[in-house]
């Protein structure tokens, strides 16, 4: 991805926006204590551009003052104290025998140079720079702690034979009907999961003749026992051969991907860009396979899709992606702002980020929603980008395709559409979100899914 | 889109494949959809040593078949005299490719129908015997009398009706026109001879009337040629009987299911050559149609399917069309081939989607635009008409460089001046040998698949 240009926007208060002198040690505002915001760091973060909301460190997180400032009864968990379970809610297998750390046990050198919360790293050789707790030998090795479930249709009802178009026609073996010959509703038109604290719901929309969107949701534990919560969402490129083999693939693998790795230490960064690796891996080799009887066209191309992914652990919320379907960060206290957390791979986005156009001409232009980045065998280089965040207040992140955010665009469009409980009732809250794309018109295939954040453990964001 | 699967598995019986080529993309409101059907035989068994030496391959090893050739021994055959003896050469060279085992009869048509042999109103077993038998029998073929097509075909259809075997096939040779029967008696001959036996046509010499040759091998799903110097009878005789021999299953009918509510607005066999099926389909239960395609060994055939269905809102979907083969069996039920094609509607707001023209149907509906325009511009010619023979002319010349169909360049090259073959400007020769204008207007129908 090309580098998003640097906000030359006036520095604000996290806090409370007012604009800030340079040198303040506190703001002239509301005395918020601007030492806590670590400068800036040198590795070029991409800022995410939503153009309402510049701050110097790309989306500005406020920054809790104190863990436990704004009357919120958030959860405050120490790691260690959750119980992982899986998604069934029963224990997790004991520990197997302890095997060497994939992690780098640095946790307290690598706080004392902790990097500003909100800053992205699209470099996952260094996720050691990660105030990440050490993890414990004695827990760490691979154990049965991933639990993920396909992605289960939510089909019509198995009893029901009869033609949903014209109400009188047998359904064939092909899922047409036999009087009128109008296909039925199949799996992947509405589908819907939870898994854990975790939501998902995905619909054909109005417009488009078949669900070429995926997801994949689950969760598991870290090695300490702490609760780690994962989405993948994708989104098939409609130009290309059989789309919606290349989502399913690509959100099968890197959910898959996830939930092997996190459990076994590996860092949430690296788990997420090893994670988008794999997809993409998955969506190549479809490229390879001979095409299914019903898909095989004369001039076919490589299947290809988007990808985006969220990993929530105690503390630390890691983004992924590659293409246009986007994360956004909603706090629940809303009178906080939202942000959005990816930056697509765009040709609009690309267009602002090379300094050529403005947002406004860029978006106006017809190849605006081009994308410059996909999964697949004909992409001309993978580059997987991957963020973390360590927001210091609960929230709820939305992984979500384009049929989503084209009705939402803005972090505060978005927020607004979020339902308040909606980190409380996720499944709820996205299927109202897919409401909402319906609502607009429905223009594309939507999928959202939902992953409560909840408050950090105390202490855990400061070293 | 391609789709479709073959499954079926029967000994002698090759596998039927169907692959469907279409857009099935529609945009809002839209209605016609169109696809290219192509079907596929494979696997059948034909063995091709046994065609290149039939004395070696024994009875029962290639579907049973019979086999009756007409040959026209009119007056006019004597004209010149090399003509008869072509012909009884190039019927001895067919007898010579007959597998053992096969029915053949030999019928001399004049105004009437004689057996030549074996005579009896039998047909002979093909081995040493018979064949030698049957080449000496032609020796006392001689001509007078006139043409009555119709009757040789009632004649060929009474013989091969007498055995009981999967293949019949007729192979008919005239040289001139069908002046002593009228052209209802032969169109009601030829009704009552279709579905019972296939029959590929051939005209000799440059006397015979291409429309009604080659209106014999479309009601009889077989080929129709020229064959202007009758030095070249033997060689197109052996071929036909090759290709006679190669067939492994009859009666083959593509099946097309249509929803409710839609038309079909026409079925064609496109490749190899252009045909009109679309008024001969025979209902085949509710909303289902049989169109017959005749006899087929390892081969493929493409169809054009259009129908028109009954528009629905975007981002709908629905089975157009649900293409299958069938065998009809006594008693009005089927065999079912078991190879299935889908043609499908999707209506989307993507125009650039929907606008798009699939290559396979782009290709063949300029082919068969080609035939017509061969046909019609020749016609006119012959009316005296000579802006709009130069006008259809010139769109054929056009039609046959884009598509590539070179061999039909050739023979249109030889009736008109090509002044820009891309423009599809053109001038009438004055002077256009006979068999020029034969060979282009029985060729017109052929075909070239979409260039890869």
């Amino acid at each position: 991805m090309s580098q998003m240009p640097q906000q030359a926007a006036v520095p604000k208060c996290p806090s409370c926006e007012e604009p800030l002198e340079s040198g303040d040690r506190f703001c002239g505002a509301c005395g918020y204590d601007l030492s806590v915001v670590p400068a800036r760091p040198e590795d070029s973060p991409t800022l995410a551009v939503n153009g309402a909301v510049p701050a110097p460190d790309g989306v500005d997180w406020p920054v809790a003052r104190d863990s436990d400032g704004h009357g919120h009864p958030a959860p405050l968990h120490a790691a260690a104290e959750l119980p992982g379970t899986d998604s069934g809610g029963s224990p997790l297998l004991p520990p197997p025998p302890p095997a060497p750390p994939t992690a780098p046990p640095a946790a307290p050198a690598a706080a004392a140079q902790s990097p500003a919360p909100g800053v992205r790293f699209d470099r996952p050789d260094e996720p050691d720079e990660y105030p990440l707790q050490a993890p414990d030998p004695r827990l760490t090795g691979e154990h049965g702690a991933a639990a993920q479930v396909p992605a289960p249709p939510a089909g019509p009802p198995a009893a029901e034979k009869v033609c949903v178009a014209c109400r009188a026609g047998r359904v064939d073996d092909d899922g047409y009907c036999e009087n009128c010959g109008h296909a039925q509703p199949r799996e992947r038109d509405h589908m819907e999961q939870e898994s854990g604290p975790v939501a998902a719901v995905s619909d054909r929309g109005l417009r488009h003749h078949r669900n070429e969107d995926a997801f994949s949701v689950g969760c598991t534990a870290l090695p300490d026992g702490a609760p780690a919560s994962v989405a993948i969402v994708c989104d098939g490129v409609s130009s290309a051969t059989r789309p919606d083999d290349a989502s399913l693939a690509a959100s099968r693998a890197a959910g898959d991907s996830l939930l092997g790795a996190l459990p076994r230490g590996t860092h949430p960064q690296q788990a997420m860009h090893d994670a988008i690796l794999a997809a993409s891996r998955a969506v190549n080799a479809l490229a390879d396979e001979p095409a299914t009887a019903r898909e095989q066209a004369p001039h076919q191309n490589a299947p290809a899709c988007t990808l985006v992914g969220a990993v929530v652990t105690a503390g630390l919320l890691v983004v992924g992606w590659v293409g246009d379907s986007r994360v956004y960060w909603v706090p629940a206290d809303r009178s906080t702002p939202p942000a959005r957390l990816t930056e697509d791979d765009s040709w609009a986005a690309q267009m602002v980020a090379a300094g050529l156009m403005n947002e406004a001409e860029a978006y106006a232009d017809e190849r605006a929603h081009a994308i410059t980045g996909w999964l697949g065998a004909d992409a001309y280089e993978l580059e997987p980008h991957t963020a973390s965040f360590k927001p210091d207040r609960a929230g709820v992140v939305v992984v979500c395709t384009d049929g989503l955010w084209n009705y939402a665009e803005s972090a505060e469009e978005m927020a607004e559409a979020v339902p308040l409980d909606a980190a409380a009732r996720p499944l709820h809250g996205a299927r109202v979100l897919v409401g909402h794309a319906l609502d607009g018109g429905g223009h594309d295939n939507v999928t959202v899914a939902l992953l409560p954040f909840p408050a950090p453990p105390q202490g855990a964001g400061s070293a | 889109m391609r789709s479709g699967m073959a499954n079926f598995s029967k000994s002698n019986v090759p596998q039927f494949a169907v692959d469907v080529y279409q857009n099935e993309y529609l945009p809002e409101g839209g209605r016609e959809v169109n696809a290219i059907v192509t079907v596929t035989a494979t696997g059948g068994g034909t063995v091709g040593s046994a065609l290149a030496a039939p004395h070696l391959y024994s009875p029962g090893q290639g579907p049973s078949a019979a086999v009756a050739l007409m040959v026209d021994c009119s007056g006019s055959m004597d004209y010149p005299p090399t003509k008869m003896r072509n012909a009884r050469d190039a019927t001895a060279a067919a007898i010579d490719t007959l597998r053992d085992g096969v029915h053949f009869t030999v019928v001399a048509g004049t105004h009437v129908a004689k057996e030549v042999y074996p005579g009896g109103g039998r047909l002979a077993v093909a081995d040493a015997t018979t064949r030698a038998q049957a080449k000496q029998a032609l020796r006392s073929l001689g001509a007078g009398g006139g043409t009555a097509i119709g009757t040789w075909l009632r004649l060929a259809d009474r013989l091969l009706a007498t055995a009981d075997v999967a293949i019949r096939h007729g192979i008919l040779l005239t040289d001139g026109r069908n002046e002593h029967e009228s052209p209802e008696d032969l169109r009601a001959a030829l009704d009552s001879c279709a579905g019972r036996f296939t029959c590929d046509a051939r005209g000799v010499g440059t006397d015979w009337e291409v429309k009604e040759v080659t209106g014999i091998a479309s009601a009889l799903l077989g080929t129709a040629d020229i064959v202007a110097d009758p030095a070249g009878l033997a060689a197109d005789f052996t071929r036909m009987m090759e290709t006679a021999m190669g067939k492994e299953v009859a009666d083959v009918a593509l099946r097309l299911w249509t929803p409710v509510g839609t038309t079909v607005k026409f079925v064609k066999q496109v490749a190899p050559t252009v045909e009109e099926l679309t008024g001969r389909r025979t209902e085949a239960g509710p909303r289902a149609g049989d169109y017959p395609t005749g006899s087929w060994g390892d081969e493929s055939r493409d169809y054009h399917v259009c129908v028109e269905v009954p528009a629905a809102g975007l981002g709908q979907e629905m089975l157009a069309a649900r293409v299958s083969l069938v065998i009809p069996e006594p008693g009005g039920s089927v065999q079912n081939l078991g190879a299935q094609g889908l043609v499908r509607a999707v209506w989307t707001d993507d125009m650039a989607a929907s606008t798009s023209i699939n290559p396979q149907v782009a290709h063949y509906t300029g082919q068969a635009e080609l035939a017509q325009a061969i046909q019609q511009g020749l016609d006119l010619r012959k009316a005296g008409d000579i802006d709009g023979a130069t006008a259809k002319l010139g769109r054929a010349v056009q039609l046959a460089g884009a598509s590539g169909n070179a061999d039909t360049a050739k023979l249109l090259a030889k009736v008109v001046d090509v002044v820009d073959a891309a423009a599809g400007t053109v001038r009438l020769k004055a002077k256009v040998e006979e068999a020029d204008e034969m060979t282009l207007e029985t060729r017109s129908t052929k075909t070239v698949r979409v260039k890869k």
